[in-house]
């Protein structure tokens, strides 16, 4: 017997009698979500940027990065930026890149996340790769908590998906907090009015 | 491998831990300082804390009870987005799997990024020998590789480390200046170190969080980025999980990753939680199911729940015993309170000591955010060792005393006032050597009145 069979078959010997799932119960929340959500992620170690729809997200990157020599956008209407050889692209050529510019579905309050999927991203390790991270998020589009967050997802078709949550980050040097582990050093969200 | 204690027990490896003592005080208030994170961020949630704990647990001894017909869901789904699904009867089958991946490639190099079931597997070990060099990415992971130890925590590996000594280590492999001990020096140092790594190897392990029946997608949770950074560079996306970690639906994950990171770190959510679900175009990408020994805890009545772990930590960095024991004294890949109920599983003999490494306190229970009955279980373990036969013989004439007064809580009062008036005639009688928490360590002094009498008293009080 193939160890698939011999594994299913001994689970289901071991496994007890059906019990119930359980719905998920949420509960009302009475917050101002764009507050919250630029409270928590600024605790976070990341930061948040008000934009006008007249504001153009290209001059507000170079006006808070002044000294980035690369600037890579993954949204079509940042134009200077936009990589429009991303399908040819070697991934591993990213890696000097200072700033990403990339645009994000939804926020969430409760934790300050952003969720971006590959069709948003172009490129998977984009998000990761770059020094800085900038994401665009429509202030109308954070929801309350990660419940409300998988409700917005629902059935989506996505090859890769991610919440991010800040910049990236490690303690495991004697619990002192490091940004900038592996991936961004920082993450700033341009919030659209 | 210089900690691979497996002849030793853990009072005897507690006891090396012990005797430097700053060490195990910074050890003990580091963790208890995240117990506080991670209670300060529980109450952020208010009163929707604990139904959350609730759901988590009963949706995963739903996913249990159903365990079979999940497991056979997901690897449809899987397969369906393009993902190649392995199953892996144990340890040893894993790791031959892995390797024959690799074999495939022509691949001797890989980068892999946090997975426990790695470690509980030695799948570093295995690849070495084949001639493969593993190299951990996430960084705590990296510096006890660099110092050929294992893990001592399973969400930080190298909490029982110093910041000088990684200044040492440093300097040594990475060649960072001689006396620097700044972390974030260090940590830059390590970036630097790993992006060479992430930037040449054309495969990449990682761990698994949670893995969707319904749509065959799995999710990794890390802070650093080094999961997405390897996986995402890779040609070869190898993810390895136990069975357990399945969950129902997407949905569900709202429930899990609320409760996840505050469990952990006090964060309210993990920096990157990454959904895999298809392998990127030109990809390849593998899923490993390892069952090695889960399916007998399935069958366990008594141990089931153990198997709703989802790997926070929480009860590690509450435990008193861990806290000042140190993660090496387990002498096992999982350590803790959770990984003294999932060890004897696998082996009663080696790890029969384990169950016995706990004050019973049940404070692991209190923050364990799927619910698990972690201390009563270590109790049903102590008896079953003991009907089989495997009672640690140190244990034995304390031990009993202990099991009997705790499921008798008349005679745990009547031991209290015993036990505090011989204290104050004699101190030294307790501290003897049939007590196992004496060992460097001062007994602190009575308290004037037990809890159980301060109880009595107010209540009477309250009551007439
Ligand atoms: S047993 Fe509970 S508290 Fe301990 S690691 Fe597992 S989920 Fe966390």
């Amino acid at each position: 017997m193939s160890s698939r069979d011999a594994i299913l078959q001994k689970v289901k010997a071991a496994q007890p009698s059906l019990l119930p799932l359980p719905s998920i119960e949420k509960q009302p929340r009475e917050v101002d979500a764009v507050k919250q959500f630029q409270a928590v992620l600024e605790s976070i170690g990341g930061k948040v940027v008000f934009l006008n729809a007249e504001e153009s997200i290209a001059e507000k990157t170079v006006a808070l990065f002044p000294e980035a020599k690369r600037i890579v956008s993954s949204i079509t209407a940042v134009q200077n930026y936009f990589f429009s050889d991303y399908k040819s692209l070697r991934h591993h050529s990213l890696q000097d890149v200072d700033v990403a510019i990339i645009e994000a579905q939804f926020g969430v309050a409760e934790n300050g996340a952003v969720w971006v999927t590959e069709e948003d991203l172009k490129i998977r390790v984009l998000p990761f790769i770059c020094e800085h991270l900038v994401a665009v998020v429509d202030s109308t589009t954070i929801v309350a908590t990660l419940h409300e967050a998988y409700e917005r997802i629902g059935a989506s078709a996505y090859g890769f998906g991610a919440f991010i949550a800040g910049p990236s980050k490690t303690a495991d040097i004697e619990q002192s907090l490091v940004l900038g582990a592996h991936g961004p050093k920082s993450m700033t969200v341009f919030l659209l009015h | 491998m210089s900690n691979s204690n497996h002849h030793t027990d853990h009072a005897t490896l507690a006891e090396k831990f012990n005797r430097d003592e700053a060490r195990v005080n910074w050890h003990d208030e580091t963790l208890w300082f995240i117990r506080q994170k991670r209670d300060r961020a529980a109450w952020s949630l208010g009163n929707e804390w604990e139904p959350l704990r609730e759901t988590a647990s009963a949706i995963k001894a739903h996913t249990l009870s159903n365990l079979s017909d999940y497991l056979q869901q997901f690897e449809k789904a899987a397969q369906q987005n393009g993902i190649t699904v392995h199953w892996a009867a144990d340890g040893e089958e894993h790791n031959r799997i892995v390797h024959g991946i690799l074999a495939k490639h022509n691949a001797t190099q890989l980068v892999k990024s946090k997975s426990m079931l790695t470690e509980e597997c030695h799948l570093n070990d295995y690849l070495k020998e084949k001639g493969v060099e593993v190299i951990d990415t996430d960084l705590g992971e990296r510096i006890v590789q660099l110092a050929e130890e294992h893990p001592s925590h399973i969400v930080l590996p190298c909490i029982h480390w110093k910041k000088e000594e990684i200044g040492e280590l440093f300097h040594k492999h990475l060649g960072s200046p001689e006396g620097v001990i700044d972390p974030s020096f260090l940590t830059n140092t390590a970036r630097v170190h790993l992006r060479e790594k992430f930037l040449t190897r054309r495969v990449a392990i990682t761990g698994v969080n949670f893995a969707i029946a319904e749509t065959g997608e799995f999710v990794v949770c890390t802070n650093e980025g080094n999961a997405d950074m390897g996986a995402h560079l890779s040609d070869v996306h190898i993810a390895c999980m136990g069975i357990e970690k399945l969950i129902p639906k997407r949905e569900h994950l709202g429930v899990f990753l609320r409760l996840l990171a505050r469990s952990a770190t006090g964060q309210p959510i993990t920096t990157y939680s990454s959904h895999f679900k298809k392998p990127r175009e030109g990809q390849e990408m593998h899923l490993v199911l390892v069952d090695n020994g889960r399916s007998t805890q399935l069958g366990r009545e008594d141990f089931r729940n153990s198997l709703k772990c989802i790997r926070c930590g929480a009860c590690f960095n509450t435990c008193p015993v861990y806290r000042r024991s140190g993660g090496h004294s387990y002498h096992t890949a999982i350590a803790g309170p959770i990984g003294s109920i999932l060890a004897p599983n696998l082996d009663m003999r080696q790890y029969k000591d384990l169950p016995f490494a706990s004050t019973l306190c049940g404070s692991c229970s209190n923050v364990c955010p799927v619910k698990i009955n972690i201390h009563e279980q270590l109790y049903q373990w102590r008896q079953v060792l003991t009907e089989e036969g495997y009672q640690p013989k140190s244990k034995t004439v304390a031990m009993k005393a202990m099991a009997a007064t705790l499921s008798k809580p008349s005679l745990f009062s009547i031991a209290g006032k015993w036990g505090r008036k011989v204290m104050g005639l004699v101190p030294g009688l307790v501290s003897n050597r049939l007590n196992p928490w004496y060992k460097q360590r001062e007994m602190p002094a009575p308290p004037e009145q037990s809890f159980t009498e301060w109880y009595k008293q107010n209540r009477k009080g309250g009551k007439s």
